[in-house]
Order: structure tokens, then C-alpha cells, then sequence
């Protein structure tokens, strides 16, 4: 990562002296073993804590190295707590309220950014009211209505639909959506209208490929966002054998033994710090450009 | 008889209101009509099998009249505020630090956003492993470089602010890269011009990097308050509300008035109270950040 250097608190003539590059490299180096200390030596100790037999796990002190490794304990955790169903459990419920979440928001970021209907303006503004309003401290009435939809009269508990419909409701994703379509030129749209286009040709046909860098990044907003939400989907999935596997590792917490728990862990945080580390440059520019333009 | 362009409007107003109603649909079921639910409740008492029943402000006088009331209010605003000092102070000096540095920029960068990645439940469930008093990795850490130990999340003299901690380790990713962004939008005529005044390190910070970021801070301070006043996964994965009810928070007592005593209408209340806490809060920040889009 090269970037052109910019000029910061401190002068640039003064870390050509002595005094100045041995303060930096000193401050340079404590940083280093402080953010080694405090962001590496946590997961190291996660991830050898899976390969460590129970009683190795319970001495006090504790071994830096572990004594013997124990690799299979992670297959044999993987096959005991039948990981991979939970797995497939969170696959299903965030793979499905992203793709509901897209297909819901973008017809109508369209709608409200081109198509500009009567009221669109005061419908965008009631979606912007509910930003006020975290859905966390909604929980109760949110879960009321889940187990009683309104007029269809439905009861969506241990039902992915009650994870993927109340995560479509999100205003954030509309607004970021209309905003980037209302920077498409008008151009662009009448003449696809006057080849004889309709509205939804239009959207798939031009709309919609220009927008993927802003997909990108609402995309990448909502799966981690679904991916950390623990309290709604304990709450309205009580059935074991419907839960992701967040909520499903609360709940063996403290029957099962140390170190499969611990390999439970590292295994459920596998996949999406491996998707950061091979995706962590697009990641890192699109959460900080999203979040100075506001 | 209606005009053709009349006609022609109410036509485009239908395909844009097609493009809309599943966006309404959610919005109506999962944001609108739980909002003006939660109020309803408040006022009632709710049973699934006889329906429910006005009882006036019973809901209250009962949260009201729970020593855990002020108990949990206290505990949040102390959590909050705690998060405040340390969400950030630690991540704006981390900022500025690896601004500074010429080397290893994207390592910090990696290093510091990689906890961002990992489910909050695992992240509380291996804080609750490391804070053991003993054989623990953080008391082992402080022993070896000779510095007091601490009972942690079992004395309740720290069991919040050990709470904090984690959450600050966990969530400092996020505000230390946007921090980062806005401190590389800063000109560097400024640092000269503020060089030739005679202003040392401490007054280069206070007279241009502090007012010249001052938006981004305050909108990432109350996104904090927001996001802190409605703290679940930590008190509920790491202590359940102990020792000594010192890490009761509000949404927990919610979670308990709701799904361990099965009382909806005192829940209800209590979320009623923390809307209207958060929604000061919001609206706050949607002024500021209106504010500043010109």
C-alpha cells in the first residue's frame, strides 16, 4: 500500500535528525508489539487453545506452546457439534435476507430516485424516521408481530423469513442506493425510453450495471451487519435445529467441553476474516469512503 | 374525461408505486406499525391466550417500582459514558499514530480492523475465557510484565468497565480507519502555517487536527451513545447481569421482563423509555450530519 505521503503533525525535516528517527523508530516499535500484543496474541491463543487437550487447558500457568497437538480435535468438533448444519443455518438466513434485502431496496431506490412518484418525497422521509428508531430497541413490538403477522395472520418463529423480512426494512440501504442513482444522468434513461425501453428494462439494463461498486458496498454493510446481529435471531429461531451458529454456541457454552467450544470459535470465525484478508483492501475503502460522504 | 397526460401521469405513478409496494409491505409490517405498537403496549397488559388489556400506566409504577430500574439506567450510562473515554480516546491516538508512520501502515490497518470480523458472541465468549483470574491469558500477560492482576468480570467493582474493554477492543477498528480518513483530508499548509506561529506538538493537535476532524468526531461520538446505550451480547454472553447485578443493562432487563418473567407490557415500557432516550440521541445526529452536507 503506497500513498503519496502526505504532510502530518510532524515536520518532515525533523525525522531526518538524529533525536527525531530514534523517537520515531522507538514509538514505531512499541506500536508494533502493542498491536501485536493486543490483536494477534488473542486469536493465537484461540487457535492454539483448539489444539490443546482439556487437561492442558486447565493448568494454571498456562502453556505458550501447546505440549502435544491435538489437530483432529478440530474435526472431531466439526463432526460432534455438527457444525456444518449450523453453518448451512447461516448461510440460509443471511445469504437469503441479503438477496430479499437487494431485491426489495433497489426497485425501490429506483422508484424514488427516478421514477419520482407523488408522495415519493414524504415516503423516503417516513423510511428516514425509522433510522431514528435502532431496531434493537424495538425488539418486543417487532417480536410480537413476527409471531402474528397483521392481515396475514402468519407466525413466522423458527421461520427464516422472520430473520429476512425485518432485515429488507432498511432505510440506511435505500437512501445510499437512491443517492448513488440520482448521480445517473437523466440522459441516459430517455434514450432507453425512446427505444422503447419500460421501466423495469431500464433499471436491469442500465441502472443496475453501473451501480455495482455501491451494490459492493451495501452488500458488504448488510451481511456483516446480519453476521453480528446475536439477540433477534435467538429470539425468534428458540428451535435448536434452525439456529446459526452464533446463537447455537451461546447456547453450548457451558455444557461442552473447553476445547471444543474454543474450536467451535475459531472454526464459526474462519470464514469471514479469511474472506477480509483476501478482500480487506476493497473493504477498507469502501467502509471509510461510505462513511465521510455520509 | 381525463386528459392523456393526466392519464399518462397516473400510469407512471402506478409503475413507480409497483416498483415501491414491497419496500412499503416491510416497512409498514417491520418498521411503521412496531413503532406505533410499542407505545400501544406500553399501556397494556398482553396475554396470548385471553387478548390484552388496557391497564393505564400499571406497566410503569411496576419497572418503576423494580430496584433493577435505576440499577440497569446507572450501569448503561456508565457504560456509556466509560465507552465514550475509551472508544474515543484509544482509537483517535491509534489514528494519529499510524498517520505518522511511514512504515507498515497497512499491517496496523489489517491489525486493528480484524476484531470488526469476528461474531460478537465469540468475541464475548473468549473474553469470558481470557478474563479467568486464574490461568487466564490477561492476568498471565500483566503478571509477566509485572503489573497487578484483577478478578475481572468476577468482582463487581469491575465487571463493567472489564464489559468496556472488550467492547472498545472489539469495535475500535471501525472508528480508528474513519478517524485515519479524515486525518488524510487535513491540509498540510495548515501544520506550516500553524509551525511558523511557534505552536509545538500539543497546540498543532489542539489549533488543527482536533477542530479540523471535530465532525467526524461528533458524528462517531453519538453513533457511540446509540449503539453503547443499547448493550446486550456482552453483559449477557460474559456475567448474565452479575456479580451483584453490576452488569444489568437496559436492553437486558427488557430481554428478561419479556422472555424470562413473560411480562410484554413492562418490557414494552422500558423500551418506550429507551427510544426516547435514543431518539434524542438521532436526531442529533442527523442535524449533524445534514449540517454538514451542503
Amino acid at each position: 500500500m503506497r500513498e503519496a505521503q502526505l504532510r502530518t503533525l510532524v515536520r518532515p525535516a525533523v525525522l531526518k535528525t538524529t533525536r527525531g528517527r530514534l523517537v520515531y523508530w522507538s514509538l514505531f516499535a512499541i506500536a508494533i508489539i502493542l498491536f501485536t500484543v493486543a490483536f494477534i496474541i488473542p486469536l493465537y491463543w484461540m487457535v492454539t487453545g483448539g489444539l490443546k487437550s482439556s487437561p492442558e487447558l486447565a493448568r494454571n500457568p498456562p502453556t505458550y506452546i501447546p505440549e502435544e497437538f491435538h489437530p483432529s480435535n478440530y474435526s472431531d468438533t466439526w463432526n460432534r457439534l455438527e457444525l456444518a448444519r449450523y453453518f448451512g443455518n447461516t448461510v440460509v438466513l443471511i445469504g437469503g435476507a441479503w438477496l430479499l434485502g437487494l431485491a426489495i431496496q433497489l426497485p425501490a431506490a429506483y422508484a424514488l430516485s427516478k421514477l419520482r412518484p407523488r408522495f415519493g418525497k414524504i415516503v423516503l422521509g417516513m423510511m428516514l424516521v425509522t433510522l431514528m428508531v435502532p431496531a434493537t430497541a424495538l425488539l418486543i413490538p417487532t417480536y410480537l408481530t413476527v409471531t402474528d403477522v397483521p392481515v396475514l395472520g402468519l407466525n413466522l418463529i423458527n421461520n427464516p423469513a422472520a430473520v429476512w423480512l425485518p432485515a429488507a426494512a432498511n432505510a440506511f440501504n435505500i437512501y445510499v442506493l437512491k443517492n448513488f442513482f440520482d448521480q445517473i444522468p437523466d440522459e441516459l434513461l430517455d434514450a432507453a425510453r425512446i427505444d422503447g425501453a419500460g421501466a423495469f428494462t431500464t433499471m436491469w439494463r442500465i441502472i443496475l450495471p453501473l451501480s455495482r461498486p455501491i451494490i459492493a458496498v451495501v452488500s458488504i454493510l448488510s451481511i456483516s451487519a446480519l453476521w453480528r446481529d446475536f439477540l433477534w435471531p435467538m429470539v425468534v429461531l428458540p428451535d435448536p435445529a434452525k439456529q446459526p451458529i452464533t446463537v447455537y454456541l451461546q447456547r453450548i457454552a457451558d455444557t461442552t467441553s473447553l476445547n471444543m467450544l474454543i474450536a467451535g470459535m475459531v472454526l464459526a470465525s474462519i470464514p469471514l476474516v479469511v474472506v477480509f484478508l483476501i478482500f480487506q483492501r476493497h473493504i477498507l475503502a469502501g467502509l471509510t469512503a461510505g462513511s465521510l460522504k455520509g | 374525461m381525463a386528459s392523456p397526460e393526466t392519464r399518462r401521469r397516473l400510469g407512471e405513478n402506478v409503475t413507480a408505486y409497483g416498483f415501491l409496494c414491497a419496500a412499503l409491505v416491510v416497512f409498514s409490517l417491520f418498521a411503521w406499525y412496531p413503532a406505533i405498537r410499542n407505545i400501544i403496549l406500553s399501556f397494556q397488559e398482553v396475554n396470548f391466550v385471553r387478548g390484552s388489556s388496557w391497564v393505564g400506566f400499571d406497566n410503569f409504577s411496576y419497572i418503576f417500582d423494580d430496584p433493577l430500574f435505576a440499577t440497569a439506567w446507572r450501569n448503561s450510562a456508565i457504560f456509556t459514558l466509560y465507552a465514550l473515554v475509551l472508544g474515543f480516546g484509544v482509537p483517535f491516538v491509534t489514528a494519529l499514530l499510524i498517520n505518522e508512520f511511514r512504515h507498515a501502515r497497512a499491517y496496523f490497518r489489517v491489525l486493528v480492523y480484524l476484531p470488526v470480523m469476528l461474531p460478537p458472541v465469540v468475541v464475548a465468549l473468549m473474553w469470558r475465557w481470557f478474563y479467568q483470574p486464574d490461568g487466564g491469558l490477561i492476568n498471565e500477560i500483566l503478571g509477566t510484565v509485572g503489573l497487578p492482576t484483577s478478578d475481572w468480570t468476577n468482582s463487581s467493582s469491575t465487571a463493567l468497565i472489564s464489559l468496556v474493554i472488550v467492547s472498545t477492543w472489539a469495535n475500535m477498528g471501525t472508528a480508528t480507519l474513519i478517524y485515519l480518513a479524515a486525518l488524510q483530508t487535513i491540509p498540510g499548509e495548515l501544520y506550516e502555517a500553524a509551525e511558523l506561529e511557534g505552536a509545538g506538538i500539543w497546540r498543532r493537535i489542539w489549533h488543527v487536527t482536533i477542530p479540523q476532524t471535530r465532525f467526524v468526531i461528533l458524528m462517531l461520538l453519538l453513533l457511540q451513545v446509540v449503539a453503547t446505550m443499547q448493550v446486550f451480547t456482552e453483559p449477557f454472553v460474559m456475567t448474565g447481569g452479575g456479580p451483584q447485578d453490576s452488569t444489568v443493562t437496559v436492553m437486558l432487563l427488557i430481554y428478561r421482563y419479556a422472555f424470562v418473567y413473560n411480562n410484554f407490557g413492562a418490557a414494552s415500557a422500558m423500551s418506550l423509555l429507551l427510544l426516547l432516550v435514543l431518539a434524542v440521541f438521532s436526531a442529533a445526529y442527523l442535524r449533524v450530519t445534514r449540517s454538514q452536507q451542503t
